[in-house]
């Protein structure tokens, strides 16, 4: 089993005549994601890496039955480009895209209020279900499937969890990256709720980082609602206040967001918080056991 | 992104906000010049990007033209120290010669995106001059909030309740509604990420004004906004990370001496705490980007050698989709181009690693291969102290 994504899930890249966009739709074909559309506003009519090209998403939607979305264009379209596959009634929006101001995402958090979709990212390398469907731009190979779930802001730190995991012989259900913006669409706690429900994941692995207070909400919903095991680690332990660290969401500011606040709420929700990068994988195979 | 006080209050005022009269001076007789306009009582601020400049005597109150030259002869060219600066502190090229007012009053305005809400919160209190953290912790019932709504945009009712939350009536009350609209428009106008007026100045007239002003942009909109990209002063940041960030680099300076290189930023994180884990202080945070190229490669590994702080290197690739002997080659090549001086752990993963992992090997430099982060982090942390005693 799986969230959000599965093999009957068909994938309209916007962006796709691009560089971005090519490359990587080519790498989910390879996968064996059901991209069955492509859309670059002006270039309609056209086939691109053996699939039509339309001018808008909701042409995709009709024509192709596309039902998820990967979103590959430049940061200041980018936003147009989730409203525009939202307003088309695609389901899960993946937008790839990094750079979105802050204004941009509150107008689009806006927009998506009352719609029945999910929207993944920004600044984020995607969500796969290892065997099933790939929607991002993390390296397929080192996947495989199983029954831990995985929710994280980061991108190669997820690889790295999935790496070691995956070593370990434990496959996982679905990895969700949410994206490293201050605002961004699916939550760690919206995603929660869904792996609660999906009687084919059996445990989570949480990945957070310094800023905000997603992990904090996340802790409080694990406290209250959550009951299959949640291994988690914060990035930042040693981050200095004030500074972006890379991440636009990544800052600890007036004091607030460290990881040291973070870990102790999880610790406090009965998470098995990993001080090490290195420990996920172990931590994983311990609550599994 | 930030700015200086003076250009904070340039762009304020072109959005209503009122500020005091002033001007900036570079030298001791142009400070003489405007005293003797706006005087001949006036304020000496020194620009720096850093707060508390008060109590580190970087704010001086002059009542003649010549008093402002001789202090500022004394403020042009020192450097600042205030708990903001760090040790080494920050160097006064300019200061802001402003006419000096009478205060009544001191009041706080601030405008920040609350990211929970996913909406921006303009925030009040009557308790200015002060850092506003220390209130938000210790009196949060004096910190009143009203979240903007997007579609809508602040609203005037929105504004009118702050004014009167802080007691304020008649002309005053008028003019504090249309000051903080005004700061709003601009906090909004100008994608800022924070817009902070602290104090807010009200005098014995009942005028509204900003004696100070902060703000912050996000990094993101800076191509919309190139007038405001214009005002970043190179000189206020660490001269590596500005010329990181020429190559689009995200680079940190830290106190530690493992110098490392990661790519992606949550895992360049989790490299410096792994670091720390073990032992070990990281002197910086890197990150080349998801992608890794070997132009990205070259430039990061020149800047983390340039750092004399940095006597060990780890370099944390988790390669993904990029392919690891691509990533090596570019290690190398960069290492013989600049002359590696500090020993190197290499930790590798990724598609045709082991390939990638005999590049480095047979390169003849000194590279110690480390299978995974913790060993790479035990590897390189005594590589680090054995360097640093000898």
């Amino acid at each position: 089993m799986s969230i959000l994504i599965d093999e009957k899930t068909r994938v309209v890249v916007q962006g796709i005549t691009g560089g971005e966009g090519t490359f990587h739709a080519q790498r989910m074909q390879e996968y064996g994601t059901k991209v069955i559309a492509g859309v670059t506003p002006g270039k309609g009519g056209q086939t691109h890496l053996g699939v039509p090209v339309f001018n808008s998403v909701a042409e995709a939607v009709e024509k192709e039955g596309a039902n998820a979305s990967a979103i590959f264009v430049p940061a200041f379209f980018a936003a147009d480009a989730i409203m525009e596959a939202a307003d088309a009634g695609i389901q899960v929006i993946v937008c790839i895209t990094e750079g979105i101001t802050t204004f941009d995402m509150i107008k689009v958090k806006q927009f998506l209020k009352g719609k029945r979709c999910s929207l993944i990212g920004p600044n984020t390398p995607g969500i796969i279900s290892p065997g099933k469907c790939k929607i991002g731009i993390m390296p397929g190979h080192i996947h495989t499937p199983g029954t831990v779930g995985i929710i994280s802001r980061s991108g190669t730190l997820t690889y790295e969890a999935v790496d070691q995991v995956t070593s370990l012989g434990i496959g996982q259900s679905t990895a969700v990256g949410i994206g490293g913006d201050p605002i961004v669409g699916l939550s760690f706690t919206e995603l929660l709720k869904l792996f609660k429900e999906d009687d084919g994941t059996e445990a989570v692995i949480l990945i957070g980082e310094i800023g905000g207070t997603a992990e904090e909400e996340a802790a409080e919903y694990i406290n209250k609602e959550f009951q299959k095991p949640v291994v988690s680690f914060i990035a930042g332990q040693t981050a200095p206040p004030g500074r972006r660290m890379g991440h636009a969401g990544a800052i600890i500011a007036g004091g607030k967001g460290t990881a040291k606040e973070k870990m102790e709420a999880l610790d406090k929700a009965g998470v098995h918080v990993a001080k090490s990068p290195a420990e996920i994988g172990q931590k994983v195979k311990d609550v599994l056991s | 992104m930030k700015i200086h006080e003076y250009q904070a209050k340039q762009i304020l005022y072109k959005y209503g906000v009122r500020i005091p009269k002033g001007e900036v001076a570079e030298t001791p007789s142009k400070a003489r010049e405007i005293a003797e306009r706006i005087g001949p009582n006036v304020v000496l601020k020194a620009q720096v990007h850093a707060g508390g400049r008060g109590k580190g005597g970087g704010i001086k109150l002059v009542s003649s033209a010549q008093e402002a030259e001789k202090i500022a002869q004394e403020m042009i060219g020192m450097t600042l120290f205030t708990h903001q600066t760090g040790p080494e502190g920050k160097l006064v090229k300019r200061i802001l010669v402003e006419e000096a007012l009478d205060i009544t009053r001191e009041l706080y305005v601030g405008i920040v995106v609350d990211r929970a809400k996913e909406a921006p919160v303009v925030m009040a209190s009557s308790e200015g001059g002060v850092e506003i953290e220390k209130v938000a912790a210790e009196t949060p019932e004096l910190i009143f909030k009203e979240y903007v709504n997007p579609a809508a945009g602040f609203l005037g009712f929105q504004a009118r309740n702050l004014a009167f939350k802080l007691g304020l009536g008649g002309e005053t009350f008028k003019q504090a509604v249309k000051f903080i609209l005004s700061l709003y428009k601009a906090f909004e106008a100008t994608d800022a990420s924070l817009a902070e007026i602290n104090p807010l100045l009200i005098t014995k007239k009942g005028n509204v004004l900003a004696l100070d002003a902060k703000m912050n942009f996000d990094d993101n909109a800076l191509p919309r906004h190139p007038e405001i990209k214009e005002m970043r002063d190179l000189d206020e940041e660490d001269p590596l990370e500005v010329e990181a960030s020429k190559y689009n680099l995200n680079y940190i300076k830290l106190d530690g001496n493992v110098g490392c290189m990661v790519n992606g930023a949550g895992l360049a994180m989790a490299t410096m705490d792994i670091i720390m884990h073990s032992g070990g202080m990281p002197a910086n945070f890197l990150d080349v980007g998801g992608g890794v190229s070997e132009e990205a490669v070259k430039n990061a590994l020149e800047i983390l050698v340039s750092d004399q702080d940095v006597k060990a290197a780890l370099i944390n690739i988790f390669g993904g989709i990029v392919r690891c002997d691509l990533v090596a080659n570019g290690i190398v090549k960069a290492a013989i181009e600049i002359g590696l001086k500090v020993p190197m752990v290499v930790r590798l993963e990724g598609t045709n690693v082991d390939l990638g992992k005999k590049i480095l090997k047979e390169s003849g430099l000194a590279f110690y291969a480390a299978a995974n982060m913790k060993e790479a982090a035990e590897k390189v942390v005594p590589l680090a102290k054995q360097q640093e005693r000898s």
